[in-house]
């Protein structure tokens, strides 16, 4: 049976960006994966914290698809870690129900892939400069995959952009269907 | 030129009309009393400028009340008829009850054989609903508990002629002289009556249901206003001719056609179209009836009428400001519901001269008490003006001075005043949170739906400073004025300031005029009522419009901000027009610039914010300089 994926994705203007706009025509309609648009289910950030838990529950491999900013989530999915993953849910007694989960960061980087090296302005690597979604993915007892990231995202074609784009849903595809749960590995 | 001829009559009850009316206006006597006192002086006791055939007009102008009634009904639909079972039975009941049997007692007191001492009492128990409802309407009050609870009144007084009609030939004590008149022609038996009357009532709930917006919908399509509006003539005038074949009061016939059609389409057509000719027939009538004021019978037995007229002006006022009293009405709105009612009515006409051809009462007790009544009816503005002048002021505040619920809700730290639709809305929302509320509300009605789901509000006028005390202004944190009244809310926050200086008030407001004044007064925080929904209903639409939910929710959010912060830099020169609306147009600029440069930004933002290269660029432009 194929791997259940949920996606939550956070851009708080969507509107405007045809990156994530091509990214997420992409894999919107894929078959089997639950597409959760958080800043257009709570425009007022008032998080229905059960839903988003239950939602969780049940998925195995759980995408967060989102603009790097600041080197981090945009604020709403930030608002959504610091509610979620509570104690007791999470994390602590009774909790650790996200155990052997998957975790994975689908990011737009407005840098270049040079940029994110010691010689580059951003001076590490993407996944350095993501270690804390690593460390709450781990924390949690989740397996943290590799970021899947599109660089330059400002500046690239169009064409390239909808290749990125294809390479993403290829992506979630083999996810889908070739992640092995228990190994980690592709079958 | 020829006195007789239509135009010239015309010519004279316009006249009168126009010279009149808007004089009494200016005088602030409203319309109702400038037509009535027009037609005194063109009468034919006056300046004889109409004739004797006065009676004939004023049948003709009759049809105005009917009129009236039919576009009354097209504002009511069934649902709401049907609320006001209770105050048309109870209140109208008992009000025709009671006049009817203290009018009937004093005039067989009097020396009255039995059955004209009931005609009497009867006839004389009916109020004018033209006058009241047009004064009401006038004053605004028609929306009001007095209003309501006067028309519930008037429609039962109206439902009340038909079995006084046919009541009347079995009190006849003389024999019937005009056999061949045209009543009795069609005067039927007393079950076909009964019949009679459910056929014609059932007749017209299903023409109006199943034939006569067909035939609108025919006539619609023409695309010819003037034959739209002839239908909607033809329609009042065929119901009132139908009804007065099997002996109903058309005006009820009307009503209830009225209420049929109410959830039609073509319910607006109908008013915009008949309107005119309702305003201008009741102004015809109140003319004739000021015109029919028989002013030799007047001048004759001065002393008898004035005396006539005082006693019904009297027991009427009696008999409903203690029912009124009895239905829990407060005293400002008994008073203005008292003093509307306290007249003779138009069916008195009718009915006396019903009673005439059926033999009931002597023509001479009639000439007199038709004067009654006429005079009654053009007292009537004079009536409302005294009591809202003069009673109400007084008994304002002696109705403050008590007249509330005892309040046993405890020491809580929040008083909500007014607790209809705004007020309920906060008081639930805190209350969630935990923070007890006293309810306090003036309106019994509400008073006694609200305790239906369980909660408790107290009676009491809010502006009583004793009735504030009561409910714990002293200790309490805040007090939520959520009345819709502003000259209350204005009253009620300088009554706070002063007495309880602790107290935070946090007030509703209708308006951007309205809360400028409220905050004027004092509160502490002022919040036009409309302003989130309406925001909320603008961030649905935008989001239907294709927005995305946030990017909706944030120009409302905008909009709220700048909005409400123009609105307290603007505090200050609200009392000079000149300067704040030039201040206010600024600002309603400013805040639509703001609004559209958020959208730019945020469309400019996504190219270059977050663009990392952007900003090692200008730190390499920075190294060279």
């Amino acid at each position: 049976m194929a791997n259940r994926i949920l996606i939550n994705f956070a851009h708080p203007r969507f509107e405007s960006s045809v990156a994530n706009q091509v990214m997420v025509s992409a894999i919107k309609d894929l078959e089997g994966i639950t597409f959760n648009d958080l800043y257009e289910e709570y425009p007022d950030y008032l998080i229905d914290v059960k839903k988003e838990q239950e939602l969780l529950l049940s998925h195995d491999i759980i995408v967060f698809q989102h603009p790097l900013y600041w080197y981090s989530a945009p604020s709403l999915l930030k608002e959504w870690q610091d509610l979620v993953l509570e104690a007791g849910f999470a994390y602590g007694d009774k909790g650790y129900l996200l155990e052997n989960k998957y975790w994975l960061n689908a990011v737009t980087v407005g840098g270049t892939y040079e940029s994110y090296s010691e010689q580059g302005y951003n001076q590490f690597p993407l996944e350095v400069s993501m270690k804390p979604f690593e460390q709450t993915a781990t924390f949690c007892g989740m397996k943290y995959l590799k970021p899947f990231a599109v660089y330059d995202v400002f500046r690239i074609s169009k064409e390239k952009m909808i290749d990125a784009a294809e390479s993403y849903r290829k992506h979630i595809i083999g996810l889908q269907n070739h992640l092995d749960l228990v190994t980690g590995s592709y079958t | 030129m020829d006195t007789e001829s239509v135009l010239f009559k015309a010519l004279i009850f316009l006249a009168a009309a126009v010279v009149g009316v808007p004089v009494a206006k200016r005088l602030g006597l409203g319309s109702v009393l400038g037509y009535l006192i027009a037609g005194v002086l063109i009468g034919p006791f006056a300046l004889g400028w109409v004739g004797k055939d006065v009676g004939d007009i004023m049948h003709f102008a009759e049809f105005g009340v009917v009129m009236m009634l039919f576009l009354v009904g097209l504002e009511l639909e069934p649902k709401k008829l049907w609320r006001m079972r209770m105050p048309i039975l109870g209140l109208g009941g008992l009000q025709v009850l009671f006049t009817g049997l203290i009018i009937s007692s004093v005039a067989y007191l009097c020396g009255v054989h039995w059955q004209g001492a009931l005609t009497i009492g009867m006839v004389l128990a009916l109020s004018s609903t033209a006058i009241v409802l047009q004064t009401l309407t006038e004053k605004g009050l028609m929306r009001t508990d007095a209003g309501k609870s006067s028309f519930a009144v008037l429609l039962f007084q109206d439902i009340a002629v038909i079995p006084m009609l046919a009541l009347m030939p079995l009190l006849a004590v003389a024999p019937i002289i005009d056999i061949a008149d045209e009543h009795s022609t069609n005067q039927l038996q007393g079950w076909q009556q009964t019949l009679a009357v459910i056929g014609s009532i059932g007749a017209i709930i299903v023409a109006g249901r199943f034939l006569i917006q067909p035939v609108f919908n025919l006539i619609a399509r023409t695309g010819l206003r003037e034959i739209f509006i002839a239908t909607s003539l033809l329609l009042v005038i065929g119901i009132t001719l139908g009804m007065q074949w099997v002996g109903l009061s058309p005006a009820l016939g009307a009503f209830m056609a009225g209420v049929v059609l109410a959830d039609s389409e073509y319910r607006h057509e109908l008013e915009v179209g008949l309107d005119p000719f309702k305003s201008l027939l009741l102004g015809l009538f109140f003319i004739t009836v000021g015109a029919s004021i028989n002013l030799d019978i007047l001048i004759e037995d001065t002393q008898t009428i004035l005396w006539l007229v005082l006693a019904l002006i009297l027991v009427k006022v009696v008999v409903l400001f203690a029912l009124a009293k009895f239905f829990k009405m407060p005293l400002i709105e008994n008073l203005i519901f008292t003093f509307a009612l306290a007249q003779g009515g138009e069916f008195a006409f009718v009915l006396f001269s019903f009673a005439s051809q059926n033999g009931v009462l002597a023509d001479e007790m009639i000439a007199t008490l038709t004067v009654v009544v006429a005079l009654t009816m053009a007292l009537t503005p004079l009536l409302m003006i005294f009591s809202e002048k003069v009673l109400q002021p007084l008994f304002d505040k002696q109705e403050l001075e008590k007249d509330f619920d005892e309040i046993d809700d405890g020491e809580t730290p929040v008083i909500v005043a007014g607790y209809g639709r705004f007020g309920q809305i906060v008081s639930r929302l805190l209350r969630s949170q935990g923070f007890q509320t006293t309810l306090l509300e003036y309106d019994a009605v509400q008073i006694d739906l609200v305790r239906k789901f369980g909660t408790k509000a107290f009676y009491g006028d809010v502006t009583n400073i004793d009735l504030l005390k009561a409910a714990g202004a002293k200790t309490a944190k805040i007090l939520v004025l959520s009345v819709d009244n502003t000259d209350k809310a204005i009253l009620v926050t300088e009554l706070c300031r002063k007495h309880f200086p602790e107290l935070k008030i946090y007030a509703r407001a209708k308006g951007r005029r309205e809360a400028y004044e409220i905050k004027k007064a004092g509160a502490h925080f002022v919040m036009r009522e409309t302003l989130g929904s309406a925001l909320l209903l603008g961030r649905e639409a935008l989001v239907d419009l294709g927005f995305r939910k946030f990017q909706a929710q944030r120009a409302a959010q905008t909009f709220l901000h700048y909005d409400s912060k123009h609105m307290d830099e603007l505090t200050d020169l609200w009392g000079d027009e000149k300067q704040y609306i030039l201040a206010a147009t600024e600002k309603a600029e400013l805040l639509e610039a703001v609004l559209k440069s958020d959208i730019q930004d945020r469309a400019e933002m996504q190219d270059h914010a977050w663009d990392s290269d952007l900003r090692k660029e200008s730190q390499n432009t920075n190294h060279e300089h």
